[in-house]
Order: C-alpha cells, then sequence, then structure tokens
C-alpha cells in the first residue's frame, strides 16, 4: 500500500516540528498507534544486519522481525469487499426491479454510492471520524484513478473495434480513394494516400523542428542571459497555444502574404510551429539533468563551450533528446486543426509536398466518419485506428528510450 | 597549479623569467558565433509568437475597421452581420464545464499517484496519462460523437427533469413525454465539455502531481508522526503545499480546453446565439467557428474569422500567462525542505 521506506531514517533525526502546527486528524486506527507507540528503535528496514538491539538488553538475542508498515487489516479488506457486495445486491434489487430506473450509467453511479454509504457505516461502526474521513478520501481517490484510466481504455477499445472492419482489408493500406465513391464497399480504396501525406508531413517538420528545438533548449539552458527567461516564459505560452491558431498563422503568411497554395508543405510548417514548443521545452528539461560536472570536466581541459556543447552535452543526452522529439512528433502527428486550414484534403496519392491538395491521416478519419455513408464511417474509423497505433507505438518507443537514457547514466 | 614545468617551459630556469603567463580573458571567436547562433534560436521563438499576433492582428484590422466595437456584440455569422458574442460566451461555457468535469477527476487521480498508489503501479499510470494527453483530439472526438453522446442524453435528460429548475439545465422540450425528443438533447455544449474534459485531464493532472510529489518529506513524517491519518496528512501538508499546482495546472487546462477544435467540431451543431441552456442542442466555439466557416469564406468574412482568431489568442495567451506564473511561484516554494 504505502511505500514509506525512509521512515527508519526519521526515527534518529526526529523531525523539526516548527512548520507542522497544522490541525491535523488524530486517528486511533492500527497504524497510528503503532507509528505512535514505536520509540525510537532502529528499525530492521534499514539496518537489518545490526546487532542485535544494544537498546533492548533485557530481551534474549532474538533476531528482531521486520515491523509490517501495512496499516489494512484483514478487517478492513472484508469491510470493503463486504461493503461493494453489499451495495451491489441492494442497487440491484432496487434499481432494476423497484424503482423504474434503467441505463448502465446511472447503474454504477448508484452503486457508488450506495458503497460509499455502507461503507461508511461499517467503518463508522469500530472507528472514529478521523479514520471514517480517511477511508472515504481513499475510495474516491481509487475511483477518480479507475474512472480515468477506464475511460481511456474506452476511448482506445473502442475506435479500433470500430476499425477493426476496414483494418481486416488488405487493401485497406495499398490504395488511395482515387476510384472509390462513398457507397463502395470496404474492398475498395483505403488510406494510403493519408498515411503517405502524414509520413512526407511529419518528415518535413522533423527537419525544421529537430535543430530549432535542440537550439532552442541550449539556448534556454547552455547560454541563458537576461533574455532566456522571457523566452522561457514564451516558450510555455506556446505550448498551450490553440492549434488552430498555429493553422491560422501560417495560411496568413504562407498563403495569404507569400502566395503558396494549399500543400504538404504549408501543413508540415503549420505542425511545425506545434511541435517547436514541446519539443524545445522537453529537450531543455533533458539538458537541465546532463550533470554539471561533466561540463565542468570538458570546459577545465580547454575545450570552449561550443565543444562542450557539442561533444560532451548534447551526446549525452541524446536519448533524452530523442524522446523530446517524438514527443512532439506525437503531438503532431495527431493535429488536425493546423492541417484543416493548410493543406486542402485530396482522395488521391500525392507524395510532393509542393504541389496539390495532400490528405492526412487525423484529416482523413474527420472528412470520412462525418460522412452519412456507413463505409465511409468505417474507413473513418480504420484511419483513426492507425493513427492511434502510430500514436501508441511512438509513445513505446519514446518511453523505452528515456528509460535506457537514464539508466546509462548510472 | 599555474608554475608546472611543461608549461612554459621554454623560458628557461632563471628566476627572473617566472612572469606570470598571459591570460587571455573573454571569449573565443568560435564560441561568440555558437551564442549568437544559440540565441537567434530563442529568439526565433519570440519572433513566432510576435508574428502569430502581427500576422493576425493585420489580416484582422479591415474586419475589425468595419464592424468596429459591434465586433463583439453581435451575435450571427451571417453575410455581412458578423459578431463573436454568441461564440465567445460558448467557448466559456465549454471550458467551465470540462474544467468542472476534470478539476475533482484530475486532483484525485493526481493525490492517488503522488500519495496512495502503490510504487510499481505509479510508474504505469504516469505513462498511461502521459498516453492520455498524446491521443489525437480527432479520435477523443469521434468516440465523444458516436459513443458518448448516445449515452449522455440520458444523463441530460435525468438532469433536466430533477434539476431543470436551475436555469442552465432547462432545455426547450417536454422531458416526460412518451416519445420524448432525444434530438434536442444531443450536440449540447455539455457533451463537448465532457468531451474536452478528457483532454484536459492528463495536462492538469501531470501539474499537480509534479507539485505535490514535491511537498516536503519531513513534514509528510511529521503529520504522520504524530498519528494522523493518510488523509490528515495529505490535507495538511500536501494540499496547502501544492496549491500553486492546483491553481496552476487548472488554468493550463483551462487554456487547452478554450482552445480545442476538432472534438467540438464533431459534436456541436453550429447556433451563434447567446444562450446558457448547457444541455440544449447548439452552440458554438471560437475555434468551431473557424473550422466549420473557413472554407467557404469569402472577403471580409475570412478577415472576420481572423479577427475571432486573435481574440482567441488573447484569451489564451492571457489564461496561460497566469497558469505559468501560478506554477513558477509554487515551484519556489520547494525550497522550505527542511
Amino acid at each position: 500500500m504505502q511505500d514509506n521506506t525512509n521512515y527508519g531514517a526519521v526515527d534518529g533525526a526526529g523531525p523539526s516540528t516548527g512548520e507542522a502546527t497544522v490541525p491535523i486528524d488524530v486517528g486511533a486506527g492500527p497504524g497510528a498507534t503503532a507509528t505512535a507507540t514505536a520509540p525510537a528503535k532502529p528499525t530492521t528496514a534499514t539496518m537489518a544486519p545490526a546487532p542485535p538491539a544494544p537498546a533492548r538488553p533485557s530481551g534474549p538475542a532474538k533476531p528482531e522481525r521486520r515491523r509490517n508498515l501495512r496499516t489494512s487489516t484483514l478487517d478492513d479488506y472484508l469491510s470493503v469487499i463486504g461493503a461493494l457486495i453489499g451495495s451491489l445486491c441492494l442497487v440491484w434489487l432496487c434499481y432494476n426491479r423497484l424503482l423504474p430506473f434503467s441505463g448502465p450509467l446511472g447503474f454504477a453511479v448508484c452503486w457508488f454510492v450506495a458503497f460509499l454509504a455502507l461503507y461508511a457505516v461499517v467503518t463508522s461502526l469500530r472507528h472514529g471520524r478521523p479514520q471514517l474521513a480517511d477511508r472515504m478520501m481513499a475510495v474516491v481517490m481509487h475511483a477518480a484513478a479507475i474512472i480515468v484510466v477506464a475511460t481511456l481504455a474506452y476511448v482506445v477499445v473502442s475506435t479500433l473495434w470500430g476499425g477493426r472492419d476496414a483494418l481486416s482489408h488488405l487493401n485497406f493500406f495499398t490504395e488511395d480513394l482515387r476510384n472509390t465513391g462513398s457507397l463502395d464497399p470496404l474492398s475498395s480504396g483505403g488510406v494510403l494516400h493519408a498515411l503517405v501525406g502524414t509520413l512526407v508531413e511529419i518528415a518535413i517538420s522533423i527537419v525544421i523542428v529537430l535543430p530549432l528545438g535542440v537550439l532552442t533548449a541550449v539556448y534556454l539552458n547552455e547560454v541563458g542571459g537576461r533574455a532566456a527567461q522571457i523566452v522561457r516564459t514564451v516558450v510555455e505560452a506556446m505550448t498551450a497555444l490553440p492549434d488552430i491558431l498555429a493553422g491560422l498563422f501560417i495560411y496568413v503568411l504562407l498563403l495569404l502574404v507569400l502566395g503558396f497554395q494549399f500543400s504538404g508543405f504549408a501543413a508540415a510548417v503549420a505542425l511545425s510551429v506545434t511541435m517547436l514548443p514541446i519539443t524545445a521545452r522537453a529537450a531543455e528539461v533533458v539538458l537541465r539533468v546532463v550533470p554539471n560536472g561533466l561540463r565542468e570536466a570538458s570546459l577545465a581541459l580547454g575545450a570552449s563551450q561550443w565543444q562542450t556543447v557539442w561533444r560532451v552535452v548534447l551526446p549525452t543526452a541524446r536519448a533524452g533528446l530523442a524522446t523530446a522529439l517524438i514527443l512532439g512528433v506525437a503531438r503532431g502527428i495527431g493535429e488536425t486543426a493546423p492541417v484543416l486550414l493548410t493543406a486542402g484534403y485530396g482522395t488521391y496519392l500525392n507524395a510532393n509536398p509542393f504541389s496539390g491538395p495532400m490528405a492526412s491521416l487525423p484529416l482523413f478519419a474527420y472528412t470520412l466518419s462525418k460522412s452519412p455513408s456507413e463505409m465511409d464511417v468505417a474507413r473513418g474509423y480504420g484511419g483513426a485506428s492507425v493513427l492511434l497505433v502510430l500514436v501508441v507505438l511512438l509513445f513505446v518507443v519514446a518511453r523505452v528510450l528515456a528509460g535506457r537514457g537514464r539508466e546509462g547514466r548510472r | 597549479m599555474t608554475t608546472l614545468a611543461g608549461d612554459t617551459g621554454s623560458s628557461g630556469a632563471d628566476a627572473s623569467a617566472d612572469k606570470p603567463r598571459s591570460i587571455r580573458p573573454g571569449v573565443p571567436v568560435s564560441d561568440r558565433v555558437f551564442r549568437a547562433i544559440a540565441r537567434g534560436g530563442g529568439i526565433l521563438m519570440l519572433v513566432i509568437m510576435l508574428g502569430i499576433a502581427g500576422f493576425l492582428g493585420q489580416q484582422a484590422a479591415p474586419a475589425l475597421g468595419v464592424f468596429g466595437w459591434h465586433f463583439f456584440t453581435v451575435q450571427t455569422w451571417e453575410g455581412e452581420h458578423l459578431g463573436v458574442l454568441g461564440v465567445i460566451t460558448g467557448t466559456l461555457l465549454v471550458a467551465v464545464v470540462a474544467i468542472v468535469v476534470s478539476f475533482p477527476l484530475a486532483m484525485f487521480t493526481a493525490l492517488y499517484i503522488a500519495e496512495y498508489s502503490p510504487r510499481w503501479l505509479r510508474r504505469t499510470l504516469i505513462a498511461v496519462l502521459d498516453l492520455m494527453a498524446a491521443v489525437p483530439s480527432v479520435v477523443y472526438g469521434l468516440w465523444g460523437f458516436a459513443v458518448l453522446q448516445n449515452n449522455t442524453i440520458y444523463l441530460s435528460r435525468w438532469l433536466h427533469t430533477y434539476l431543470g429548475f436551475l436555469p442552465f439545465f432547462h432545455v426547450d422540450t417536454d422531458p416526460h413525454a412518451a416519445l420524448w425528443d432525444k434530438s434536442m438533447y444531443t450536440s449540447s455544449i455539455f457533451i463537448s465539455g465532457l468531451v474536452v474534459s478528457l483532454m484536459v485531464i492528463p495536462i492538469a493532472c501531470s501539474v499537480m502531481r509534479e507539485v505535490f510529489s514535491q511537498a516536503p518529506q519531513g513534514e509528510r513524517e511529521a503529520a504522520l508522526a504524530l498519528g494522523g491519518t493518510r488523509w490528515g496528512m495529505v490535507r495538511a501538508v500536501v494540499l496547502p503545499f501544492g496549491r500553486g499546482g492546483i491553481i496552476g495546472g487548472t488554468m493550463l487546462g483551462l487554456g487547452r480546453a478554450l482552445g480545442e477544435t476538432i472534438a467540438i467540431t464533431y459534436i456541436l451543431s453550429p447556433d451563434f446565439s447567446v444562450h446558457f441552456r448547457i444541455l440544449e442542442k447548439g452552440g458554438s466555439t471560437i475555434s468551431s467557428l473557424i473550422a466549420n466557416r473557413f472554407g467557404d469564406a469569402t472577403g471580409v468574412q475570412v478577415s472576420a474569422l481572423l479577427a475571432a482568431g486573435l481574440t482567441l489568442f488573447a484569451i489564451t495567451l492571457v489564461v496561460n500567462m497566469i497558469a505559468g506564473f501560478v506554477v513558477a511561484r509554487s515551484r519556489s516554494g520547494a525550497a522550505t525542505e527542511i
């Protein structure tokens, strides 16, 4: 349940309670008494092979046992389980049989409320109010975490489920929508043009974002100066910039002022505007954790700052920088609004980013799933599933890279 | 150190030549170039940000010149009658719904991760929440449109039936009718807010979690050692310490909620008048207005859409700046560690 591994360290030092004059609920639960009645006895958690307890000379020289820090007893578990089952039966009886309600959502809500009430009654039979509040809040927090994770799982699973029809046709990955009407069956037409469009746009964005993002991070972390604080604030504000504004900006700059056409290149630049602050921020965090000793060693050997950054700092942070870039890509690959305003939507394969409309996966999913045709909706789901899988893959790669980087630093 | 042999070995052995070595202060040329380039990269971010404001402002100026202040008081978007009042209220209402739904979920989840979860679960949960932030908004929008909407209309009807006396829960239909009008409860601001809250939760939660986990360990242990329960410790130490993070995280989430485009465009059916009946069909936000009307806009309409975008830019910039300020202040409190 809890991970208070450094409890033993506090025993000897004596926590300075100067700031702890705040009101604290004092509970009489088993955990609380265990903490209170334990004197400054060294816990075996930190000093396992210590000589057998010089503080207690009366006792026989039997080895001290590790104290159980878990505060949950069998009683606690049983009251949770009992309350769960009891409330389920109660709600099933009342909700489905006696009262004119229906629907799984209402059932879940009523069950949770009944569970809270039952659990509160059971707890208050044995414990005081502080314990009661503690148990109630613990239940609420567990419930919140479960709701969030379950909702995400629901979103992912239902998207993939909706896309199963389209994904089971192999031609979905090898054809575009050039000769496919909205009523044609799923055995014709596919997502190829959108996939290629997304890959081309993201490739261009990486070419733009990688140098600029790393440069900004280097500026913020290695060079610094008075303006760095302003730049940092601006980068943070840009991270939360609405994606559609990036699209509008590029629309005005490239299409209205400079006279470009709707094209993949314009979309890539718009995506870069949204990816740049994310990558720059993540890269700055990565550079910050490069040990300062490495920089100092390099400078002390006579290297210039440029050499230090290029030969020491950046190679050390390589894995982290890759993670930062992938995080930016994962964000950029799913952005719809900038692409909507700058790329135009085409139904045929177009690998040239400088001419002609270029579809991309989010735009494909958005356009087709709004169509009244069932076949198009299935294709839209298929596009969304491909997009989701791409994002999850990128995400896993970023995690693995970050984990490896952390290990390598030790 | 400087008198080590071999350093200036050519000077010979006599003591008179033992002068201090000349140390050239200052930065070598390569470093000057490097710093200039790096600084240029940083300045470019400023330029982009100013460019967004500048170009949008320049292109929006004709519309603002034509409409003047009426642009902010008119509630239609037809032909030459363009105004953003209804759209701004729609944006704020969606954001409020999203924040009201996501705030308790995000805060309790953050507390769960920081204080309650077992260690083996903690890293997984953090990864799951990061993934939740990376899921494309088009996927959320599709899910909200196809799945959530069909389930939420029952909740909407229930709210209308029992809480309909509150003005913002009112819907212009009879909830008790045998064949109640389902379509009146779809495409509402409420459902859009629910979907947007899914995108707000991971952002708010990660900020809160970070601040909570920085709460001083000494004070936590002091609270527990005094016999406090875990919730007592959270209330007395973690929540007061993390107040800045709670506010800042919520504001960052608000910034995201104000700017969300595609998910809302999926769900809301366009309606540009001001109304506060969040359960009822219809409504519009600035970004969904832009996404909906950009394709067939001409002349002054394009300019007016850009002016609407400029309004959104100003709103989110203010919100995000305040959020960043609050979060930065709360982090500086981490120095109180015993």
